[in-house]
């Protein structure tokens, strides 16, 4: 088992220790989301991850059918709505593992979402990657900028701005296959990593190529957000 | 577990409904209608409500309230447009509108808990049991301060609002359990006063909603007034008259535009009636299906916005709707159909009564609470997006649009000089970049300890309830201390006004012993009728056919006194019952007598 695996599992232990006792009945509890003695249910720890509350390894392809399915086991599970007639410690219970599970399946369900999320967990928060342009599209999005601030300052219903108008829709497109062909990259490295984690080899040279990984996708994710926004901000003005 | 029953609080009609072995059923009142006008007002003999009241529209409009959903959560800047169309005084207290009915002045919570107190009335009189929990609807594109409100107006009145439901979703409930569904539909809901439009997939009894639109101010009452706007314009020009200073004489013309409305989504042309002032005698003016909808286009037109938009959000194309499901009587008219099929491409569902279905939902959803269903489950969504004022008057979000819910967000927040000992928080709701662009929903100031600049970690947790109403709590990340927050409503009672409305409501409760006297002499009247056909059943063969038929006819007279309003005339039928069983009762307690020797006597042979 490579060194960063049993490092996991170690944390996962941990998380069990950490809530290894039913509220209720004081007995012990293994992680289930049931008590095995009392039946009441259990606070989602809020150290768990989302992978690890849908029963899933961390691996980047998920079947989206086995998500879904996950999800509404969990929501019958949890849901406020089963908890009406319990005490006020199990509704409570019951409305934050509901929260926590929603935002854990929206997360899981958005490929790009789960990405970032992976990251977070594997090298530290995403809220610090800057979102940066691509380095071989710099040239092209200054230029750009230009076309938008010239098309803003226009009279639209000139022949200039329709001119521009015709740019600026050929530039969309461009970028849209642009941020398809990232997504497509994207998904080749979700097939790296998931082949990495499956061997499960504790070698320098594994943890050479999952950094190697990691780093890719930040950039190939910094880059994407980079051109969404452009394209965003495009279609905003041209609408 | 107490029942929980099931209601529709309707911009222009309420419903109540509850769970009869595992069909919902809307519970009738007098003449079998379900259909409570949501309507209140002040009479020379007090408050009153549904029916008789919508005949003081027009005969007393300055002190009748009709559609008072409208102003649920709003201040009076919000209905500025519409002020001159309502026909009694809006004022406005602490961000509140408030209602001028004679000397005394209410907020929509305590209006609209009157037409609840109605419901809950009827609840009981056919229930023959107390009520005190429900689910009611909303529209599902209110927002936090127009839930807060309704659920405000339940605790006036008496009830426990175990849940807030919204009313296309409520709608799919009752559809999905008439037919199974499995798949993914539109609920397109145009109402009295709102529009929304939800879109829900369907499996294995999970009714999840990817996504909901909406306008909580377009519906059938604004039909209604471009109608009457026509009359308007025609008798000025035919009579030289203004019917503005007419206000009852425009109650007259709105219920007239409504009823050639209806007319009309049945026959292709209709004439419209109405009386004028100064003995100018009787407007008349046809109206033909197609004048209508040229009329209405224009409004149709602006609920296929939202429609796209929910499908956008949704991830959708019209084409991947399997079916749609059409609720609220406006719905009824041809153009809405049209265009609806048109968008959608498939042929709108209406098996169900689409005045009904709201409620028959909310008493499904009632009974999910109760334990009674198990299979189903809703999984809701938040219509608007939530977040906070940033500098610069920003609006960062925390939770967007069409999260399921429940749904929570952490921000952590720290100080920015020296000892600073609060943090202002002000919450919003909305999807425009700018916070003065969006809702208001609250502010509050964080307690923060006096330390350092960027030392104090407080972390606030916002969280969306099942029921799409907002929760805040606060944790010092140092001491681990949890602070409770009071918020302050932007446009909402305080909890302190609640409190005091509730006990207001019981003082008016107890101002109104006839109605409570009421209540328990139809119980009472419930009670001795069942009694009295369960002996007429078991014993009827130990009485002559005269006494039969004197009981048959007591008990009629009873039935009829219980659907009266007087408590006084239900007891004289009950009485009158009574005198006329006691030869019944008398005979069946000698039967049982004699049996009962038997009985003895074989025990005793025994």
């Amino acid at each position: 088992m490579d060194g960063h695996t049993h490092h996991h599992t170690s944390d996962r232990r941990e998380l069990q220790m950490a809530r290894s006792m039913c509220w209720h009945c004081q007995s012990e509890v293994s992680g289930e989301y049931f008590c095995d003695r009392c039946v009441k249910v259990q606070p989602v720890s809020k150290e768990l991850d989302y992978f690890t509350c849908f029963g899933f390894p961390r691996r980047l392809s998920i079947n989206q059918q086995k998500l879904e399915t996950k999800f509404y086991e969990l929501s019958r599970a949890f849901h406020p709505d089963f908890y009406q007639n319990k005490s006020d410690a199990e509704q409570t219970i019951s409305l934050g593992n509901s929260a926590m599970l929603n935002t854990a399946y929206r997360t899981l369900r958005d490929p790009i979402q789960r990405a970032e999320y992976l990251l977070d967990l594997e090298a530290g928060s995403v809220k610090e990657i800057r979102t940066t342009p691509p380095a071989d599209l710099f040239e092209e999005i200054l230029e750009l900028q230009d076309i938008l601030d010239e098309f803003r300052a226009s009279d639209r219903t000139s022949g200039a701005a329709a001119a521009l108008r015709t740019q600026l829709q050929s530039e969309r497109a461009t970028l849209e296959q642009r941020q398809r062909d990232m997504e497509a990259q994207i998904q080749q490295l979700f097939g790296r990593w998931d082949a990495l984690q499956d061997r499960g080899e504790a070698t320098e040279q594994a943890r050479a190529e999952r950094d190697r990984i990691l780093k890719e996708m930040r950039d190939i994710l910094s880059n994407r957000t980079y051109v969404k926004n452009i394209v965003n901000d495009l279609v905003a003005t041209i609408a | 577990m107490a029942r929980i029953v099931g209601i529709d609080l309707g911009t222009t009609n309420s419903l109540v409904a509850y769970m009869d072995k595992g069909t919902p059923r809307v519970i009738a009142g007098r003449h079998e209608r379900a259909m409570v006008p949501s309507v209140v007002a002040l009479t020379d003999n007090g408050l009153i409500v549904g029916d008789p009241a919508k005949e003081h529209l027009t005969r007393n409009p300055e002190r009748t309230v009709y559609s008072v959903k409208r102003f649920m959560g709003k201040g009076l800047a919000d209905v500025q447009d519409e002020l001159a169309y309502f026909p009694y005084t809006l004022t406005e207290k602490g961000g509140v509108i408030r209602i001028k009915l004679g000397e005394k002045t209410y907020s929509p919570p305590q209006i609209s808990a009157m037409i609840l107190k109605e419901l809950k009335l009827r609840a009981e009189a056919f229930l023959g049991e107390s009520i005190t929990k429900a689910v009611i609807t909303v529209p599902a594109y209110f927002n936090d301060s127009q839930r807060q409100a309704t659920k405000d107006a339940g605790m006036i009145a008496g009830l426990d609002v175990l849940r807030i439901i919204n009313e296309p979703t409520a709608a799919s409930l009752a559809y999905g359990l008439q037919q199974r569904t499995q798949g993914t539909i539109a609920v397109y809901d145009l109402g009295g006063g709102t529009f929304d439009i939800s879109i829900l997939k369907l499996k294995n009894g999970i009714f999840e909603v990817l996504a909901t639109n909406g306008d909580t101010h377009l519906g059938g009452d604004d039909f209604d007034q471009l109608i009457a706007d026509i009359f308007l314009a025609d008798i000025r020009q035919q009579y030289g008259l203004d019917l503005k200073a007419y206000p009852d004489h425009m109650q007259g013309i709105r219920l007239e535009a409504e009823r050639a409305k209806i007319r009309l989504s049945e026959e292709l042309k209709t004439t419209a009636t109405l009386d004028l002032p100064e003995g100018k005698g009787w407007f008349t003016r046809e109206l033909t299906r197609d004048q209508l909808e040229s009329l209405c286009n224009a409004l149709v037109e602006r609920t296929l916005g939202p429609c796209r938009l929910a499908l956008k959000d949704a991830g959708l194309t019209p084409a991947d709707i399997d079916e749609v499901v059409l609720v609220g009587g406006s719905t009824r008219m041809p153009l809405v159909r049209q265009r609806v099929q048109a968008l959608f491409g498939t042929q709108p569902h209406c098996e169900l009564n689409p005045d009904e279905v709201v409620a028959l939902g909310a008493a499904v959803q009632a009974d999910i609470l109760s334990g009674g269903t198990t299979d189903m489950l809703l999984l809701d969504v938040t219509p608007l997006s939530l977040g906070i004022e940033t500098m610069g008057g920003v609006m960062s979000s925390l939770i967007r649009r069409n999260t399921t819910i429940p749904a929570s967000a952490k921000e952590m927040f720290t100080t920015y000089v020296d000892g600073q000992t609060g943090v202002d928080i002000h919450i919003l709701q909305g999807e425009r970049e700018l916070a003065k662009d969006n809702r208001s929903l609250a502010r509050f100031r964080l307690k923060v300890p006096p330390l350092p600049a960027g030392v104090p970690r407080i972390e606030v947790t916002f969280l969306i309830d099942a029921n799409g109403i907002l929760n805040v709590t606060a944790k010092d990340m140092r001491t681990g201390e949890t602070q409770s927050i009071e918020v302050k409503p932007s446009y909402g009672l305080s909890d302190l006004e609640v409190e005091r409305m509730i006990e207001d409501s019981f003082k008016f409760a107890a101002d109104d012993v006839s109605a409570r006297k009421l209540i328990e002499a139809r119980l009472d009247a419930g009670a001795l009728i069942a009694t009295t056909e369960k002996s007429l059943a078991d014993g009827g063969h130990l009485v002559n056919t005269e006494d039969i038929a004197s009981i048959r006819g007591a008990l009629s007279a009873l039935t009829i006194a219980k659907d009266g309003n007087d408590p006084r005339t239900i007891r004289a039928r009950m009485a009158d019952l009574e005198q006329a069983a006691k030869g019944l009762t008398v005979a069946m307690l000698d039967d049982s007598l004699k049996r009962g020797l038997q009985g003895k006597k074989v025990s005793e042979i025994a």
